[in-house]
């Protein structure tokens, strides 16, 4: 089997299992929804596999193949069709995308099996999973769009899957309008795109491009914004970030699938796919890397001090989609995928041994109410430290080698690019300290009253409160139920764990600066037009010194966070109160928030109030009111001949008759 | 003969029938008077069909029979109905129209 047919069915899987467990959640018995779903991304994954078997089969220059199953539309110029593009970095996307969500899935069977919502969980996450392979398989412009919009739905199904949630509701919504602005950015670069090249599908956009425009042109600088705006609100950049920390309120799976490994990368990808174009838009893509940075700076900030264990790591993964941004804008492109893949890996762990502790917690978020979990949760505590130590760019840890790649090609790059390198390693401190923030106050100190229970074998159920606002809730169908697995408790989580735990440590050993570079060499035919590829060269050496920087910067924040949270616990409490104003300013997430709200929220409901208070008021009622006023009053003046005598209406007629006959007698006499 | 004469005739019933129309109060005599306008209108159309030397006004005027004769069912019969419920025989007094 060739490539494009081992990915139309790494499409149809996902497809297949969403639809089976969509209609058959009546029939299906106790936990068959979940492992249906999971076979299904399983044999996905396998599809990824067998993809990329082909591939490697091919020589180098002839690995992007094109299948199409139908025309769209042909004619007037425009040729859409149902087209999938199989070249090393969409593969690559299916491999990360089908792979991370295999085991998301394992996890999630344990994870919501007391879930009334348990078979439309799945279909709902398989339709995530077939969006997002359908947006990185997608042969063209149009595609890709559709599959844009399907992981933006997907998205907003699953925050809101607890629907008799409030918070949980608004946060889909909120997800759902912000990526709606992404979308109509995306859909405006196509039309631009078709305008000036004529054609939506990818090989003849890049080819053309590179015909029509020169240089830093207006036009490519104005798409390639239009594409950034789509590509940020997907992966909640700067200023697109806000729904982001929000969309925490769904089920904790959702955060590590969606939320951390797959749909935010989505970005990414899509810079990484446009690079011909970015290429030529060197200002847009200089844009787009310094936007990356203020956004790693920034979340990494906020997840210093912000206490909701998920909104941490969400803040997070802004953080280090940061990084990702960064490198494909500077031409980094395989270090950006490259850390897009170890991302998913440590960040789904982490969502993961987040979600067994909550679950342990009965449902609490707060990390000022967790301590001491090391020997109530052994196994979660591990993979927590895996993760944790991945994320904080431990040497040998496959964050490691992957964030400082992307730093390394930035120094590589000289002139101004020095900029991206310097706050890459300072945000880098700070990734180190607030991972371990998480760890040491989850496993650390006085064991919680959670903790001492689960040492005597006793798992706290959740009480029927929003943990958000601790309003008391509706226990009906689209609430988490009282039930939680925790996966000391359940073999499909622990499983899950352990091969993320696995990946999330010695993820880094296919690309090691000297030794081998499997991901750049797989991924350089894809980008092997790029002008870039000779300046963000890295020299062995240079990327060891690279290393040994980022090595030190990870130990130092390590100990920092250390002191901070176990060897002098409590003070941290005693900082905050001293720089009050600063932790205020973090604690409100920079006020960014609030700013929209001023922005765009008061005005918009100001604008609806003036509208409905005075436009609609006086100018359309009384429009409507003048005519109805008109219509009566003459209505009113023509009644009085309405006098009810038959004879008058025969007067009438007769006389007027008599005149009209009287009329034309005279007129025809005087001609 | 000429023709005059048979329209000075046809307008002298016209203005009857008209006048009976304004004047009288009950249905029964007005439907006379109608009557009596529409074969005014009759004679005056066969005057012009034979003056002319053409049929399209005795056809014309057999029209009109027909619809007089349907109009006197229909008048009758609303004579008739408002006779049997005893309501008055004056058409002055039927005013609910009014606007």
């Amino acid at each position: 089997m060739s490539a494009t047919t081992f990915a139309w069915l790494l499409l149809a899987f996902p497809l297949a299992g969403c639809v089976i467990t969509a209609l058959g959640w009546r029939a299906l018995p106790g936990r068959a929804a979940g492992w249906i779903a999971t076979a299904a991304i399983a044999l996905s994954f396998a599809g990824s596999i067998g993809a990329l078997a082909d591939l490697l089969g091919r020589p180098g220059a002839e690995r992007a193949l094109t299948s199409s199953l139908y025309t769209y539309a042909a004619g007037g110029g425009l040729d859409v069709k149902l087209g999938i593009l199989v070249d090393p970095l969409s593969v690559f996307m299916c491999l990360v995308v089908s792979g991370v969500s295999a085991l998301i899935h394992l996890y999630s069977v344990a994870y919501l099996s007391s879930d009334r919502g348990y078979a439309r969980f799945f279909s709902y996450l398989n339709f995530f999973v077939f969006s997002m392979l359908l947006l990185v398989l997608a042969g063209n412009l149009i595609l890709l769009i559709v599959g844009w919009a399907f992981v933006g739905f997907a998205s907003y199904a699953l925050i809101s899957f607890w629907y008799r949630r409030e918070t949980a509701t608004r946060a889909g919504m909120k997800a759902f309008v912000i990526n709606v602005i992404g979308d109509v950015g995306l859909v405006l670069a196509a039309f631009f795109i078709f305008r000036d090249l004529g054609t939506f599908d990818y090989q003849g956009v890049f080819s053309a491009a590179r015909q029509a425009f020169h240089a830093n042109q207006g036009v490519a600088i104005a798409i390639c914004l239009l594409l950034l705006v789509g590509a940020f609100a997907k992966s909640a950049q700067l200023p697109l970030h806000t729904w982001l920390p929000d969309a925490m309120e769904g089920p904790t799976p959702v955060s590590a699938l969606i939320h951390a490994a797959t749909m935010v990368t989505a970005g990414v990808y899509l810079i990484a796919r446009m690079h011909p174009l970015f290429e030529l838009a060197p200002t847009a893509a200089d844009i787009s890397a310094f936007i990356g940075l203020a956004t790693l700076i920034f979340a990494a900030t906020v997840a210093l001090v912000v206490t909701d264990l998920k909104r941490i790591i969400a803040y997070s993964t802004i953080s280090q989609i940061g990084y990702m941004v960064v490198g494909v804008s500077i031409g980094a492109y395989a270090a950006g995928m490259f850390h897009l893949m170890t991302h998913a890996f440590f960040k789904a762990l982490l969502f993961m041994a987040a979600g067994s502790v909550i679950s342990a917690m009965g449902g609490e978020q707060s990390i000022d109410r967790m301590s001491g979990f090391r020997r109530a949760l052994p196994f979660t505590t591990a993979t927590l430290l895996c993760g944790a130590l991945a994320l904080g760019g431990f040497p040998g840890t496959s964050g490691f080698f992957s964030k400082d790649e992307i730093l390394a090609a930035g120094a590589a790059r000289g002139g101004f690019y020095w900029v991206l390198a310097i706050g890459g390693y300072l945000a880098a401190f700070l990734t180190a300290l607030y991972a371990f923030r998480i760890f040491f106050r989850v496993s650390h100190g006085e064991p919680c009253e959670e903790a001492r229970e689960l040492e005597r074998g006793h798992l706290v159920h959740a009480e029927p409160f929003n943990p958000a606002t601790g309003e008391r809730e509706d226990t009906d169908v689209g609430f988490p139920g009282p039930k939680h697995h925790i996966a000391e408790r359940s073999a499909p989580m622990r499983v899950a764990m352990a091969v993320l735990g696995a990946l999330a440590i010695l993820g880094g050993v296919v690309q090691i600066p000297g030794v081998d570079s499997a991901v750049s060499r797989f991924l350089d035919p894809s980008f092997a037009t790029s002008a870039l590829g000779g300046a963000v060269e890295v020299s062995a050496g240079d990327a060891w010194l690279g290393l040994l920087a980022g090595a030190l910067v990870s130990l130092a924040g390590i100990a920092a966070a250390y002191y901070l949270f176990v060897a002098r616990r409590g003070v941290t409490a005693r900082l905050a109160e001293r720089f009050r104003g600063l932790h205020r300013f973090l604690e409100r997430k920079w006020y960014f928030d609030e700013l929209y709200d001023a922005l765009v929220y008061r005005p918009t409901i100001a604008a609806g109030r003036f509208a409905n208070d005075v436009f609609e008021r006086v100018v359309v009622q009384g429009i409507v009111s003048g005519t109805v006023g008109v219509v009566r009053g003459f209505g009113a003046a023509v009644r009085g001949a309405q006098s009810g005598f038959v004879r008058a209406y025969a007067l009438l007629l007769i006389g007027g008759f008599a005149a009209l006959g009287l009329y034309f007698l005279i007129a025809s006499a005087g001609s | 003969m000429d023709v005059s004469w048979y329209l000075v005739l046809s307008a002298l019933l016209f203005a009857t029938g008209a006048a009976g129309v304004l004047i009288r109060r009950s249905p029964l005599v007005i439907l006379l008077c109608l009557e009596l306008m529409l074969n005014a209108g009759n004679l005056a159309l066969v005057a012009f069909a034979r003056a002319n030397g053409n049929q399209d006004g005795q056809v014309l005027a057999l029209v009109v029979m027909v619809v007089a004769a349907c109009e006197v069912v229909v008048g009758l019969g609303l004579i008739v109905a408002m006779f049997r419920r005893r309501l008055p025989l004056n058409v002055d007094e039927m005013r609910e129209l009014r606007g």
